[in-house]
């Protein structure tokens, strides 16, 4: 059949020579210069093979003309947003944290720069937008263990808490209970003591005197002797409405018996100086930064 | 074909309609229905030929130039759509200091829109839908009263094919002089004058890509820079790209694009009905067509003879090589330039003019039947595409003409939702983005309601450490500012109370304002 093939009558075109209950379907040419652009493609595709990695070998893959690959072209993309950058990013790393507070300009920039780090980072424990868990405090209030101006919540950064590093935070809560220093009635006084301080319920028959006695001997040395906390040494605010462990009276004694220490790591040597600044003002703009 | 609700159904319309040409020969009506009708099994020896090649052949076309009423349209069209195309990015508009003074103005980089008094941004995207709906409507109320006329007189593929061909015209000859020269072969004339029109052809294109790139910068600017070769390689590219296209389509493809790549004469011809006046050969003045002495021969005989002498004026002139004789088709762009041409022969022959006009099949067929034609321009689709016309295109400029130049989004917290503070207030933050789109820089007051004692302030602000933070913002921009609320309300449990936030500018009191919630623990 190939040289030979049926005119359709009406149109003088030839039909593809398959019949479907008599219906004949015509085979109308295409134009030349279709034809000519499909061509072209295929041309222009060896182009590709040419240019672009293509083909797959036994151990390796063609590299392409030009050595180009998705890979290297993200490094080129990071390298050229590191240049487009760098102005401010050297305008960041020579400011003083005070100066970028003062400058809204380098303020934006810290804290888009600072939330990208702190996404990296520290949002594993304080949660995405800083809000906390337990155990792990949340950036948005006003409640600091270590102080909340922007140069103390750099040195927290940098330096951490209860982790390996010497200019970080060391003081820890001792264990009172396990390590015998208190005995359990003595430590369910001052619970209900530490209790009574912000206002929280405690049981009427609870022994306050005996509480604030033990209190004023054991605690009032690093909480003070109202139970206001002192940054120096980490020691939380036991007077207002946050508890990082929890405000029930077995988060309490818990704390007490086993003793708490909640680790911060040092972030110096992990991120570089200007990354520290700006995720400190990100903190500090969270809403609970001091002046 | 539609419509038989007009009284001519009798045979020899019939006939005339499916064969206008050839009355000599005019096929009897049995004639035609024995032809159409299929033979029961396949035939015994059917006819066969060698196969074909793979591709159809192009025939080529050599327009011939022509003068008339249609003819000085087009040049007019021709005119003005390029005049405004090349000249219009070098129109200036002031509006300040603060943004460009180019009347029409793509800016990518700052990603604004600026027409004349009109500055869109990117998210007010919706005014171009308002426009496409508009100018698909037009294209369709255009195509319900007189047919493509999109295509005839307005489609740049049809302008610049049309300034293509008269630069053709003008290196290679006319229509008869360029088939003649063609003919002979390649002679040294031939290469000169086929050079010089590739030449101007590409001079065209050049301008063409020249003046596109001019809508997406400060024109004299990048004139200047592409002059001097400083300007961005993108802009060259761009020439480039658009030179090739205006030279290709332009002047090589030409009606292959009507032909095999537009959508539009498929969409047309499905929404075109019986009123909608059409370049058409009214062929029953036409016919039966022969030459000026047969005709006159006849005549004298007493016998019938049309109007049509056969001079093929009107095919010489098409520029898509079609014979409108043979009744409308996809290949007619309905550019009038046939009606011109057999207008001069009609006159010089002294028979009236207009056997091709703007008409309809219906009118025909009503002359046939010996009734007056019928010209409805009211049309329940006319009225219909016109009112949508009217109403998106008044929405629009109801949505211009009240287009606040301030604007204010609100992005509530997700983590931590609401802060518990030291003291047991409760606190909320949010992103807040400000608007600024007019053309100077505003000063805003932010104020909230909703809460009784809602405490707002914005973080870094410390020019106003008491009462609503001001916030301030530069002309033609937008400004993100956190916000923190803080209450001492004694909340229900999981409270979520519906806030309002307003920025009003301290000077002309015009305010934008967004709503949200202030959650509790």
């Amino acid at each position: 059949m190939a040289d030979k093939r049926e005119i359709d009558e009406v149109t003088g075109t030839p039909t593809t020579g398959h019949s479907w209950d008599d219906i004949r379907e015509l085979d109308t040419p295409m134009p030349r210069w279709w034809l000519w652009v499909f061509y072209a493609t295929i041309v222009w595709a060896i182009g590709y093979w040419v240019v672009y990695p293509s083909w797959p070998l036994v151990t390796s893959y063609t590299k392409g003309a030009f050595g180009w690959g998705s890979r290297s072209a993200v490094a080129t993309d990071l390298a050229g947003l590191k240049t487009l950058r760098a102005p401010m990013m050297d305008r960041l790393a020579a400011a003083k944290l005070e100066q970028i507070m003062s400058d809204p300009q380098l303020l934006d920039f810290a804290r888009a720069q600072g939330r990208v780090t702190f996404r990296d980072n520290c949002a594993a424990c304080h949660g995405g937008g800083g809000g906390g868990a337990r155990g792990y405090p949340n950036l948005n209030d006003d409640d600091w263990l270590f102080g909340g101006k922007i140069e103390e919540i750099a040195q927290t950064i940098r330096h951490g808490a209860h982790a390996d590093d010497d200019k970080g935070h060391l003081m820890k809560m001792p264990a009172f209970g396990r390590d015998g220093m208190l005995k359990r009635d003595e430590i369910d006084a001052v619970t209900d003591y530490v209790r009574s301080l912000s206002g929280l319920p405690v049981d009427p028959k609870a022994d306050l005197a005996g509480g604030k006695k033990i209190f004023a001997e054991t605690c009032s040395t690093c909480h003070g002797p109202e139970g206001r906390g002192n940054r120096e040494n980490g020691a939380p605010n036991l007077t207002d409405a946050i508890w990082l462990y929890g405000s029930d009276k077995q988060s309490i004694v818990d704390g007490l018996w086993n003793g708490r220490g909640g680790v911060m790591p040092a972030w110096a040597g992990r991120l570089d100086e200007t990354a520290i600044k700006a995720v400190a003002v990100y903190v500090h703009t969270l809403g609970g930064g001091e002046r | 074909m539609a419509a038989n609700g007009d009284g001519v159904t009798d045979g020899e319309t019939l006939v005339a309609r499916a064969h206008p040409k050839g009355a000599g020969s005019e096929p009897e009506l049995s004639e035609i229905v024995r032809k159409a009708v299929v033979p029961a099994p396949a035939p015994a020896a059917p006819a066969s030929v060698p196969d074909r090649a793979l591709y159809a052949p192009r025939q080529k076309i050599y327009p011939q130039s022509v003068q008339g009423t249609f003819r000085r349209i087009k040049w007019a069209v021709l005119l003005v759509t390029l005049g405004i195309y090349y000249l219009l990015p070098f129109v200036r508009w002031d509006r300040g200091p603060h943004a460009p003074d180019q009347a029409v103005l793509i800016d990518f980089s700052t990603r604004r829109f600026y027409f004349f008094f009109i500055e869109i941004w990117p998210q007010e995207v919706y005014y171009l839908t308002g426009l496409l709906i508009i100018a698909a409507m037009t294209l369709f109320l255009m195509n319900a009263i007189a047919g493509r006329l999109w295509c005839g007189y307005l489609c740049p593929q049809t302008v610049w094919t049309d300034l293509f061909q008269m630069i053709e015209r003008w290196t290679e000859g006319d229509h008869r002089e360029h088939l003649r020269r063609d003919r002979q072969g390649w002679t040294l004339e031939r290469v000169g004058r086929a050079a010089a029109k590739h030449f101007l052809w590409l001079m065209v294109a050049w301008w063409t890509g020249g003046a596109w790139v001019l809508y997406f910068a400060d024109a004299p600017t990048l004139v200047k820079d592409l002059a001097t070769f400083q300007a961005p390689y993108i802009a060259y590219a761009w020439i480039g790209i658009l030179t090739f296209t205006t030279y290709a389509l332009a002047g090589h493809m030409r009606e292959q694009v009507c032909l095999y790549m537009c959508p539009w004469p498929r969409i047309q011809a499905s929404l075109i009905d019986e009123y909608a006046l059409n370049v058409t050969y009214r062929y029953e003045r036409g016919e039966p067509r022969g030459s000026v002495k047969k005709s006159a021969a006849l005549r004298a005989r007493g016998e019938p003879a049309g109007d049509c002498v056969d001079c093929l004026q009107c095919v010489n002139v098409c520029p898509t090589g079609v014979d409108i004789r043979d009744g409308t088709s996809l290949g007619c762009i309905q550019c009038g330039l046939c009606i011109d041409a057999c207008d001069t022969i009609m006159a010089k022959i002294g028979r009236p003019t207009r056997l091709i006009a703007y008409d309809t099949d219906l009118n025909i067929r009503r002359r046939q039947a010996g009734k007056g034609p019928v010209f409805r321009l009211v049309r329940a689709r006319t009225v219909l595409y016109a009112a949508i016309i009217a109403m998106v295109g008044g929405l629009m400029l109801y949505a211009l003409a009240t287009r606040h130049a301030e604007g204010l989004a609100i992005i509530h917290d997700r983590n931590p939702i609401f802060v518990r503070l030291s003291d047991g207030a409760t606190r909320n933050g949010y992103a807040v983005r400000l608007l600024n789109k007019s053309l100077a820089p505003r000063r805003f007051l932010l104020t909230t309601g909703g809460l009784a004692d809602g405490f707002i302030e914005v973080v870094g602000d410390t020019t106003s450490p008491m009462g609503y933070p001001r916030v301030e913002i530069g002309p033609d921009q937008t400004r993100e500012i956190r916000v923190l609320i803080t209450s001492y309300e004694h909340l229900p449990p999981a409270a979520s109370i519906p806030l309002t936030f307003s920025a009003i500018d301290m000077e002309t009191r015009q305010q934008a304002t967004a709503s949200d919630f202030f959650k509790g623990p």
